[in-house]
């Protein structure tokens, strides 16, 4: 098949199979995805990102842990000798450290949307599949965490748990999943009563399989983006749980917990809490712009 | 007749409000239960020796065993949270371990200083994110929408710790033009009594301008971080609202009629995008309280955030809980004020009630 | 449009509004601004206070019934006593009060002040209550032991002949501090002793009084206008709680504060080449150290032991990151106490190390865990230890965690290494012998539990010898015994000592007469002028 061809096809007005159809209507979404050159900037800083956590040890010329001599390498500055961001206070190549540093921030957004998503879905899909009391149970829980400013709620459950960046984690899940869940309800009531579920139930299938088979599937686009709009605000929770020293450790390369080490010497040694700031700043700011290209061309109000 | 199946009518409106009433006020007393439950377990499994907290690390065993039996630690953990759930409905959240007074005196003490803040912040990110976000809506694609879009997003998605670093590093450190952390300089601080804790006002009424001046020098750069980050959401949600409005009809009849444009905008679409921005604008000051624990850290201003960041470190868990409480509280009662106001105010909503 | 630019011209006005020039003050001529960390304060009671800020604060608005000379501890004169006299058999000591002196009250600072203060601290039994109690008092018997022989003297008994200098330093520190009877009582409630109205007041006698305490805001002092020695230049002293080193500074340069107390080594640094500002120091004595918990298998080897004191670059890391603010000291007594050893037979050196690994089996080195409280200092010196540890194979992992969780996990033995800090608690040599070298007893469920204890180090020996000393009446031969202690403890104890810690406070060129001492109650700023 030719690229015009193939092209033709998945634009094709009479799919000739479902698959054909759902292929060509994502290929349409990536078309007008593509003319939103902010979005195309926000998808490439986040390529980037993953690009550098994987490839981290190449890219690094440091370790990022053990840094060099402290008597005559600490706090050089940006563009010395092969320290592109200058070194911190223990010598460390602070290039090194941001590159490191990388796969934590993409470890922090995967691991909250794996551990969160599952549990807003099912909270979500239960209480509008089921309804009744199992909801209002189910929905005041909600309710209570969403009662919390998420920053305050996770502080207070890092301090249950100790400080840590599995523990950060998993308090940022913790706090996370209640807008999903809210979602999943909304989007489970719309389709609660429709024929094929109806059908489903008719044939005697279980609750759990209704739930896991035919109503999650079906949120899950939509709780998908919701998490995708999401993790600029998570990566930002998780640095600011690190400035505050209750995320991740030292001499972990985590990036709050960077510039909070390097706020100390912000006077004469700017650069040891700034780089690790940019940082912070261009990855959210690429999930912010991916989360709303995404937002525009998926959702249908706002295409307009 | 007619007179009883009014009467009749009145009566049952009357019912559905006290029985809407009923179940709103059950409905925040379960959400506070439910608080007070998480944010007991959270103090209660704290890896942190409570009364390490209170006498030190040098004091005597006979002081320990006494002080672990005062803080009621030798009791089963049902009933330290029945006494603990008795002294907080009489309003008794108990004593600090660090401060060593009682927490609501604390909150009372800290939280001024946060609601002055916030309020600024507000005002801020109101004042000047209403007008972009029309301004956006206006000239929809054009270079002002772009620029207004990027502009938020810039704001969703610096640290503002961070950004606060820097704000100290050039606009205090290096130009001058603001005053540094604190809420005020110490010179100025015994020059005006403390009646409200809001020190904007207190300095107003007492006419002393030159205390006045300072306290809005400090609170300028933390206030004017905060907020841009709520009018970045601000702008944003006006934008949205403002479309819609604009794709009415009764805009399109308007211009056909020849009202000024600037009428139609200002005027009459504001005027009918305002009712979902109160719940926008009321939302935006609850979060407002939550970035303010990460701003207050960098500009050691001494309001809850602070307060509540301190407790946690040190393990001072009664303080943690009151000030979460207090928060919490905060936030469902500011939900429950928007959602009031919308009724109210919007039309469409009030004819449906 | 019209409107966008008149929103424009709306914009630039409100900016021109809000950044108005700012006008900034000079401190005022007759105050003392200090910045410092004062969140450690939770009392302002002398029978309670034993924090750094609250010590303090103590020292400049309480009197002991004695002191010592800050430059030379050995020089011990009276304040609120006259004069003392040793009973021959050694179990007590009589104080003499000082005629016609007053507390800031206006009521005459008499015995029954002294014998009240006291026995107060021993039967309200806070924290610091066992630097008195270790001579034998209680609550039963100290109306007993402490009793006012006359209108104007104290006498003060023990249950054995302590070695007079270790009671006289005991009575120097802020739990002897002495306290206005007639205006504490007026604030009795339910037999508390007034204590839940002294720990947010104040009834004293030395040069300044407490004005306001804001807990984790300020403190607020003020010249005590019945103060019976040299009237203080100050009238009013504030300490303003800004925890950050960097924060402090800018408020220094910026002529906001007076003194900056808690730089760090790169901010003094800054400080030292500002004409504007000037550095004063003096050695503290608290100590940094690492404890290696005997409960570990690696740990309790000997020569594993030894080998870590090998792997701990002392001289870079107070060069460097620590520069200024700790000098190398390689014992348990700080120097400037009675008998200090100020030898330090350790340095970094990989080779003797690994020598030392391969003796005790271990060639490879080994994996082990170190608690690290979280501050800037503390974590950074860490760091610097993993980075040399790793040299020789051990590969240390840092558990980061906040002070009190440390110190609890510290204090339950659950740690294999635990870097400190240790301050001692009076300024007699038994404080830090009394934790390092002494052992009673190495069950799980001591009652006391010393430094020594923490880490599992079962000395029997060694705690006998240390007994002895608190018993020994003449100093040169009490010094001896300590100096012994500290070379057999220097060798063998799994205690890695690193620094003696050197407070630098950081002020204004004009701010003159600041007095720096060897303990946190010793700082004086009655002198100050500006």
């Amino acid at each position: 098949m030719t690229e015009v061809s193939r092209r033709d096809w998945l634009l094709s007005d009479r799919p000739a199979s479902r698959r054909q159809a759902k292929l060509g209507q994502a290929y349409r979404t990536w078309l007008s995805f593509r003319t939103n050159w902010l979005a195309m900037v926000g998808l490439a800083i986040v390529v980037a990102l993953i690009v550098v956590a994987v490839f981290a040890d190449v890219i690094a010329p440091y370790d990022p842990v053990i840094g060099g001599d402290l008597r005559t390498e600490r706090f050089l500055p940006p563009l010395t000798d092969g320290h592109l961001l200058g070194t911190d206070d223990l010598s460390r190549d602070i290039f090194s450290r941001i590159v490191h540093g990388s796969r934590l921030t993409l470890m922090v957004v995967v691991l909250v949307a794996v551990i969160a998503t599952p549990i807003g879905l099912l909270v979500g899909t239960s209480a509008g599949y089921f309804g009744g009391w199992v909801d209002t149970v189910l929905m005041r829980l909600t309710d209570i965490f969403l009662a919390f400013p998420r920053l305050i709620l996770a502080l207070a459950f890092v301090a249950a748990l100790g400080p840590g960046i599995e523990n950060a984690i998993i308090a940022i899940a913790i706090t996370s999943w209640p807008p999903y869940a809210r979602l999943a309800r909304a989007e489970t009531l719309t389709i609660r009563d429709s024929d094929f579920i109806n059908a489903a139930r008719l044939q005697g299938a279980s609750s759990a399989r209704i739930l896991w088979g035919h109503v999650t599937p079906l949120c899950l686009s939509s709780v998908i983006i919701r998490v995708t709009l999401d993790m600029a605000g998570i990566i930002l929770t998780a640095a600011g749980l690190g400035f505050l020293g209750l995320g991740a450790q030292p001499p972990q390369p985590e990036w709050g917990a960077m510039i909070a080490s390097g706020r100390r010497f912000i006077i004469d040694q700017w650069w040891v809490a700034t780089m690790p700031g940019i940082a912070i700043f261009i990855v959210s700011l690429g999930f912010n712009l991916l989360g709303d290209g995404l937002r525009d061309v998926l959702d249908p109000k706002a295409r307009k | 007749m007619s007179d009883v199946t009014n009467e009749g009518g009145r009566d049952s409106a009357l019912l559905r409000f006290l029985w809407r009433a009923v179940k709103l006020l059950a409905t925040v007393a379960l959400t506070f239960l439910g608080l007070l439950v998480v944010t007991f377990l959270i103090g209660r499994v704290v890896p942190v020796d409570p009364v390490l907290a209170v006498i030190g690390d040098r004091a005597s065993q006979s002081v320990y065993d006494r002080v672990f039996i005062e803080l009621g630690l030798d009791r089963p953990l049902y009933e330290q949270f029945w006494i603990y759930l008795q002294k907080v409905l009489s309003g008794d959240f108990g004593e600090s371990f660090l401060t060593k007074r009682s927490i609501s005196d604390d909150l009372a003490r800290v939280f001024p200083a946060t609601m002055e803040l916030a309020t600024v912040a507000i005002l801020i990110g109101t004042i000047f994110g209403i007008p972009l976000g029309v301004w956006a809506a206006v000239r929809q694609g054009k270079f002002v929408d772009q620029f207004v879009r990027v502009f938020g997003l810039i704001g969703y998605s610096a640290p503002i710790f961070w950004l606060g670093l820097l704000g100290l590093l050039v606009f205090y450190a290096r130009l001058q033009w603001v005053a540094g952390p604190g809420r005020i300089d110490i010179s100025f601080e015994y020059a005006f009594t403390n009646k409200t804790g809001l020190m904007l006002l207190d300095t107003a009424l007492q006419g002393q301008w030159a205390a006045f001046r300072n306290v809005v020098s400090h609170i300028i750069l933390p206030a004017g971080l905060l907020g841009y980050f709520s009018m970045a959401y601000i702008s944003r949600m006006t934008r949205s609202f403002m479309l819609n409005e604009l794709a009415q009809e009764y805009v399109i009849t308007a211009r056909v009629k020849g009202v000024p444009e600037w009428r139609i905008i200002w005027v009459h679409a504001l005027r009918n995008a305002a009712v979902p921005l109160v719940t926008v604008v009321a939302l935006s000051y609850a979060n407002l309280l939550e970035g303010s624990v990460l701003t207050e850290t960098v500009f050691a201003w001494p309001g809850l955030g602070q307060y509540l960041t301190n407790s946690l470190q040190n393990a001072d868990m009664n303080a943690v809980l009151g000030g979460t409480l207090v928060i919490g509280g905060i936030f469902v009662g500011l939900n429950l004020l928007s959602d009031l106001l919308y009724s109210t105010l919007d039309p469409r909503v009030r004819r449906q009630s | 449009m019209l409107h966008s630019r008149r929103l424009l011209a709306a914009t630039v006005a409100a900016f021109a509004l809000f950044s108005a020039p700012v006008v900034y003050a000079e401190t005022p001529a007759d105050t003392l601004i200090q910045a410092w960390a004062i969140d450690d304060i939770i009392s302002l009671d002398p029978a309670e206070i034993f924090e750094f800020t609250a010590s303090e604060i103590a020292g400049n608005s309480y009197e002991g019934l004695i002191g010592y000379d800050p430059a030379d501890v050995s020089k011990i004169f009276g304040k609120v006593a006259e004069s003392w006299e040793v009973a021959p058999d050694g179990l007590s000591i009589t104080f003499k009060i000082k005629p016609g002196r007053t507390f800031a009250s206006g009521n005459p600072i008499t015995a029954e002040d002294v014998v009240f203060s006291l026995t107060r601290a021993v039967k309200l039994d806070k924290s610091p209550a066992f630097i008195l109690t270790q001579f034998g008092l209680n609550a039963e018997n100290v109306d007993e032991m402490v009793v006012a022989t006359g209108p104007d003297t104290v006498q003060f008994k023990m249950d054995k002949a302590y070695a007079p200098t270790l009671v006289l330093y005991c009575l120097t520190a802020t739990v002897g501090f002495v306290v206005d009877k007639k205006l504490v009582m007026e604030h009795e409630v339910d037999g508390d002793f007034g204590y839940n109205w002294l720990k947010t007041n104040y009834a004293g006698s030395g040069p300044f009084s407490i004005r306001e305490w804001r807990a984790n805001e300020v403190v607020v002092m003020e010249r005590n206008a019945n103060y019976s020695g040299d009237a203080p230049a100050m009238a009013r002293v504030i300490y303003r709680h800004i925890p950050e080193g960097a924060t402090q500074r800018l408020l220094l340069e910026q002529g906001d504060i007076d003194i900056a107390r808690s730089l760090t080594a790169e901010e003094l640094d800054a400080v030292r080449a500002n004409a504007d500002l000037k550095i004063q120091e003096g050695p503290k004595g608290s100590i940094y150290y690492l404890g290696l918990n005997q409960k570990n298998e690696f740990l309790s080897k000997p020569e594993v032991r030894q080998a870590m004191k090998y792997l701990v670059d002392y001289a870079a890391i107070s060069d460097t990151i620590m520069k200024g603010k700790v000098n190398v000291h390689q014992a348990f007594l700080p120097i400037g106490f009675l008998g200090a050893l100020d030898e330090t037979p350790f340095s970094l050196d990989v080779a003797k190390a690994k020598e030392l690994l391969t003796a005790a089996g271990l060639p490879d080195g080994f994996t082990i865990t170190m608690d690290t409280r979280n501050t800037p200092e503390i974590t950074g010196i860490a760091q610097a230890i993993q980075q040399t540890m790793a040299e020789a194979g051990v590969k240390m992992e840092l558990i980061p965690g906040d002070g009190q969780q440390t110190l609890t996990k510290y204090r339950a033995r659950n740690h294999d290494i635990y870097i400190g800090r240790w301050g001692p608690d009076y300024q007699d040599p038994h404080t830090n012998a009394d934790t390092f070298a002494r052992n009673p007893d190495n069950a799980d469920d001591a009652t006391s539990k010393p430094l020594a204890w923490r880490n599992a180090w079962d000395i029997p020996e060694m705690t006998k010898k240390a007994d002895a000393a608190v018993l020994e009446a003449d100093p040169a031969k009490r010094a001896e015994m300590y100096i012994e202690l500290q070379k057999e403890s220097q060798q063998t104890s799994p205690f890695v000592i690193m620094f003696q810690e050197i407070e630098v406070s950081a002020m204004r060129s004009n701010v003159n007469g600041f007095i720096v001492g060897p303990s946190f109650n010793d700082n004086s700023f009655a002198h100050v002028t500006k």
